[in-house]
């Protein structure tokens, strides 16, 4: 990578980088794919099965090895220690309610080649539960996955402000955090945030139609009304809500980035947008 | 030693009504939940925070006549993901899988085919859940009554408030004997006397306020 720091004496130890582009410099920036005249569908994902794209489902912890899941890369769950000290440990409890599940199993289904982790940020006990999906976010960016589902979000606004920052860390990572709107009229974080992909349900039964919204915040609608899914005990169920709606999108995400691991979050978006059945996918 | 907000809980419990009115109201809304959705039950557990429990509040159907009071973890469960997450959960064991009824037994003390459930959120806590079991058969869900459903656990979570304000105001009157319970009574009573009445009343606090040496706020 090219340095175009421009600092001179008395810089700190660590230089923040001058924002801006010497003439000289444009060449090394070029784009590393060609883009189609047209996107579509069929070049955005097909043929591919998510092979070689990292999934990892923020939520209840996920049930390893149910038939409509499979195997798990990894499962760890995050709780905190003594002065609030983020411990990370591998997850032998599996999912406490079924819903991570259910997630993983949608993630699956559209993608079945992909690899799924689980980091389990409920559970232990309510209280500090917005603590924990914070240290459960801040340690899935860091672990590099490609896209994160997150399909729960908090209302307290002292956590904003963290989450924030963190979805925008995940953003310049190449993390994509694909976060579920919140179904009530109530303020909560992430999905509002322009550097995460927000999803709200429609009711279509195709897994594949999504929608792109016109009107954000909410940015995109996944399949999520009345959708099989796996749930605890090898079992499986029927689940409407938007936290099934985003496993669609984070799965068609996989989807894309397996045959394209060279976008950014930014391109993605747009890759969605141009391929959403509102806009150039129903053809 | 009492401060100032114990003053206003003690006037307000004084005004606002009492543990039984909220509870009435309560087991409206879950009537009210019960009959709009054609269910077959629905109950309101709440959160103590003091023992990271959910305490049924309410309840209507199968079950009201043992689940009140009755408590469970709330780290757990359906309603445990709904409260920890925020977020509304519907689902439904279309392949009547008799495994399903122990995770939602759990919560409900019955086996019910299905469940929806939504946060009850007012500001930026979240004081419990609202749940709707066994919606009728063969009705395939829509977003429409997931719409009804948020809509309506706004309007129970601004209820809830209220009973855990009373219920604030009502352990501190406990708590500091009664000095702090004439304020409550004499509030109560001046706010039930007739038009006339009233004012004179209020005049009368009014007076009273100025010769303990009171400033008007």
């Amino acid at each position: 990578m090219r340095d175009v720091t421009g600092h001179g004496e008395g810089a700190p130890e660590a230089p923040l980088p001058a924002w801006s582009l010497p003439r000289d410099a444009v060449d090394g920036i070029a784009l590393p794919a060609e883009w189609p005249e047209q996107v579509t569908r069929e070049w955005a994902w097909g043929g591919s099965t998510g092979k070689g794209a990292r999934v990892c489902i923020l939520d209840s912890g996920v049930e390893a090895a149910h038939p409509m899941v499979g195997l798990l890369e990894s499962a760890v769950v995050i709780t905190l220690g003594e002065n609030e000290q983020v411990l990370a440990q591998e997850d032998t409890e599996g999912d406490v309610s079924g819903h991570g599940t259910a997630c993983a199993g949608i993630v699956r289904s559209l993608a079945p080649e992909c690899s799924l982790s689980s980091v389990r940020v409920l559970g232990a006990s309510f209280t500090g539960s917005g603590a924990v999906l914070l240290a459960g976010l801040r340690y899935a960016v860091e672990q590099g996955f490609d896209v994160i589902n997150m399909s729960l979000s908090t209302t307290k606004k002292p956590f904003a402000a963290v989450l924030h920052e963190l979805a925008d860390s995940a953003y310049f990572r190449r993390t994509v955090l694909v976060a579920s709107a919140h179904n009530m009229p109530v303020e909560s974080y992430p999905w509002r945030f322009s550097s995460v992909i927000s999803v709200g349900s429609h009711e279509e039964p195709d897994p594949f139609a999504f929608f792109a919204n016109p009107s954000p915040p909410v940015e995109f609608f996944g399949r999520g009304v009345n959708v099989e899914v796996p749930w605890l005990g090898g079992r499986s169920l029927t689940a409407s809500g938007n936290s099934f709606a985003t496993p669609h999108i984070a799965a068609i995400c996989a989807l894309i980035l397996s045959k394209h691991p060279e976008l950014t979050p930014f391109q993605l978006k747009n890759v969605l947008y141009l391929t959403a059945t509102n806009v150039g996918g129903a053809q | 030693m009492t401060d100032k907000n114990d003053l206003t809980a003690a006037v307000a419990a004084g005004v606002v009504g009492s543990e039984e009115a909220f509870r009435a109201l309560l087991s409206a809304i879950v009537e009210v939940a019960r009959s709009i959705f054609g269910a077959k039950a629905s109950s309101i557990v709440l959160l103590d925070e003091e023992t990271d429990e959910l305490v049924f509040e309410a309840v209507v159907g199968e079950g009201e006549d043992t689940l009140l009071g009755m408590r469970y973890p709330a780290g757990k469960g359906i309603s445990g993901w709904v409260l920890a997450t925020r977020t509304p959960l519907v689902i439904e064991d279309v392949h009547q899988d008799p495994r399903f009824a122990s995770d939602v037994a759990e919560d409900t003390g019955y086996v019910p085919k299905g469940l929806m459930a939504a946060p009850l959120l007012y500001e930026d806590r979240t004081l419990g859940v609202l749940s709707v079991l066994d919606r009728p058969e063969a009705s395939l869900f829509s977003l429409q009554e997931m719409e009804l459903l948020g809509l309506f656990s706004n309007q129970a979570a601004i209820a809830v408030d209220l009973l855990l304000k009373a219920r604030k105001a009502e352990r501190i009157l406990g708590g500091n004997g009664t000095d702090l319970r004439v304020i409550a009574r004499l509030a109560a009573a001046v706010d039930a006397l007739e038009e006339e009445r009233r004012e004179a009343g209020v005049r009368l606090l009014g007076e009273l306020a100025a010769m303990l040496g009171a400033k008007q706020s």
